[in-house]
C-alpha cells in the first residue's frame, strides 16, 4: 500500500508523517506538491500539520484552492481514505470535505503538549486497530484548534457517530481540565458521514517511538494499513 | 480612463460563535476600569480596489466573500460599496 503526503509552502509535519509511514510502520510514502494534481496512486492521503500559506487569512482557508486539493476532494468523493491532522484537519474543514470550524483556542494561547484521546468508535478505517475507550497519548501543537458547531449539528455527529476522538483525562474520563482548547463536546477527531474522510487536531505521527513518549500515534497508522488490506473500507472503482 | 472603485466587506462571527479574542478585550477593558463595555465581538475589514468598467462586480464581491473571505460555516460578510 502506498500513503500520499501533502506539502503545502508552509506545512511543517510532512517530514514526520512521511518518517513515521516509512521508518516506522515499513509502508510506501511519497509527498504530493501543492501545485501538482497527481496522487501518485496513493491509497491513503494526509495533509500534514503546520502553518499552510501562513495561515493567512484564517487557517486552511487559501490551502484548500491549491490543485492538489482539488484532487483530494474528488479523490474522497469517490471513498478514498484521507486523513488531516491539525492544520490538515482544518484544511478539510475550511473545503468542506468535514463539517464545523476550528477556531481560536479559548484560553488564546499557542498550546504544545501531550494529551490524552479516547477512541469513541473502532469501526472507522483510522481506529480499526483500537477497541472503543482506549485512551490515547498523543501531542497536540496549534492555537487554532477548538473544534466550533452549532447546537444541533453536534447532536447530530454525535448520534451518528461521527466523533472519533474526544479530549479526556489519563483514565478516560471527561473533565473540563482534560480539553485542552474549548472545543465543543471535548472533541478532538471527527470523520465525515462515509466514513473516510478523518480530522484531528493531535498528532498521531509523533508518537511512534518511545523516544517520542509514547507510541500510541502508530494505532492510527496501523488501523489505516488494515483497513487498506481489509475488503470492508477499499473503495468501489 | 474610466476610475477604480472601492468596496468595503466586514467579515465577523455569526451570533453565538465563541469569540475568544472579544472575551479577553472586554476583560482587559474591565481590568483597565473601563467596567461599561459588557462585550466586545471582534472581526475584520477588507477593502477591495476594483478596475473601473469591471462587469458584474456586485456578484463577484459576494462570491469572492462566500468562498474565501467569510467562512460561511461560522462567519457572515456585509459588503459596503464606495462609489
Amino acid at each position: 500500500m502506498k500513503f500520499g503526503v501533502v506539502t503545502f509552502p508552509g506545512s511543517n509535519c510532512d517530514y514526520d508523517a512521511y518518517a513515521a509511514v516509512k521508518f516506522i510502520l515499513g509502508e510506501e510514502v511519497e509527498f504530493l506538491w501543492h501545485k501538482s494534481s497527481d496522487l501518485k496512486n496513493s491509497d491513503v492521503v494526509i495533509l500534514p500539520g503546520g502553518f499552510a500559506h501562513g495561515d493567512y487569512l484564517r487557517a486552511g482557508a487559501i490551502a484548500r484552492f491549491s490543485p492538489i486539493m482539488q484532487e483530494v476532494v474528488k479523490f474522497a468523493r469517490s471513498g478514498g481514505l484521507v486523513a488531516g491532522i491539525c492544520n490538515g484537519f482544518q484544511v478539510l474543514t475550511e473545503v468542506g470535505l468535514l463539517p464545523g470550524a476550528l477556531i481560536r483556542n479559548a484560553h488564546l494561547r499557542f498550546s504544545c503538549k501531550f494529551v490524552y484521546l479516547r477512541v469513541e468508535h473502532n469501526t472507522t478505517p483510522f481506529t480499526c486497530e483500537c477497541r472503543p475507550g482506549d485512551v490515547l497519548k498523543i501531542p497536540i501543537a496549534h492555537g487554532e484548534g477548538s473544534y466550533y458547531h452549532f447546537d444541533g449539528d453536534i447532536e447530530k455527529l454525535e448520534d451518528a457517530g461521527q466523533v472519533v476522538f474526544r479530549y479526556v483525562d489519563r483514565d478516560g474520563r471527561v473533565t473540563p481540565e482534560a480539553n485542552p482548547n474549548g472545543s465543543r463536546n471535548d472533541i478532538a477527531g471527527i470523520r465525515n458521514a462515509e466514513g473516510n474522510v478523518l480530522g484531528m487536531m493531535p498528532h498521531p505521527e509523533r508518537a511512534v517511538e518511545g523516544i517520542l513518549g509514547s507510541t500510541d500515534g502508530l494505532r492510527v497508522l496501523e488501523s489505516l494499513r488494515s483497513a487498506c488490506a481489509s475488503a470492508k473500507f477499499v473503495r468501489a472503482g | 480612463m474610466t476610475q477604480t472603485k472601492k468596496a468595503v466587506v466586514y467579515v465577523r462571527l455569526k451570533d453565538g460563535v465563541l469569540d475568544p479574542q472579544g472575551v479577553t478585550i472586554q476583560k482587559a477593558l474591565a481590568q483597565m476600569g473601563y467596567r461599561d463595555f459588557l462585550s466586545v465581538r471582534s472581526g475584520r475589514f477588507f477593502e477591495l480596489e476594483i478596475a473601473g468598467g469591471a462587469d458584474g462586480i456586485d456578484r463577484q464581491i459576494e462570491e469572492v466573500c462566500s468562498k474565501l473571505l467569510a467562512n460561511p460555516v461560522i462567519e457572515k460578510f456585509e459588503i459596503e460599496r464606495v462609489a
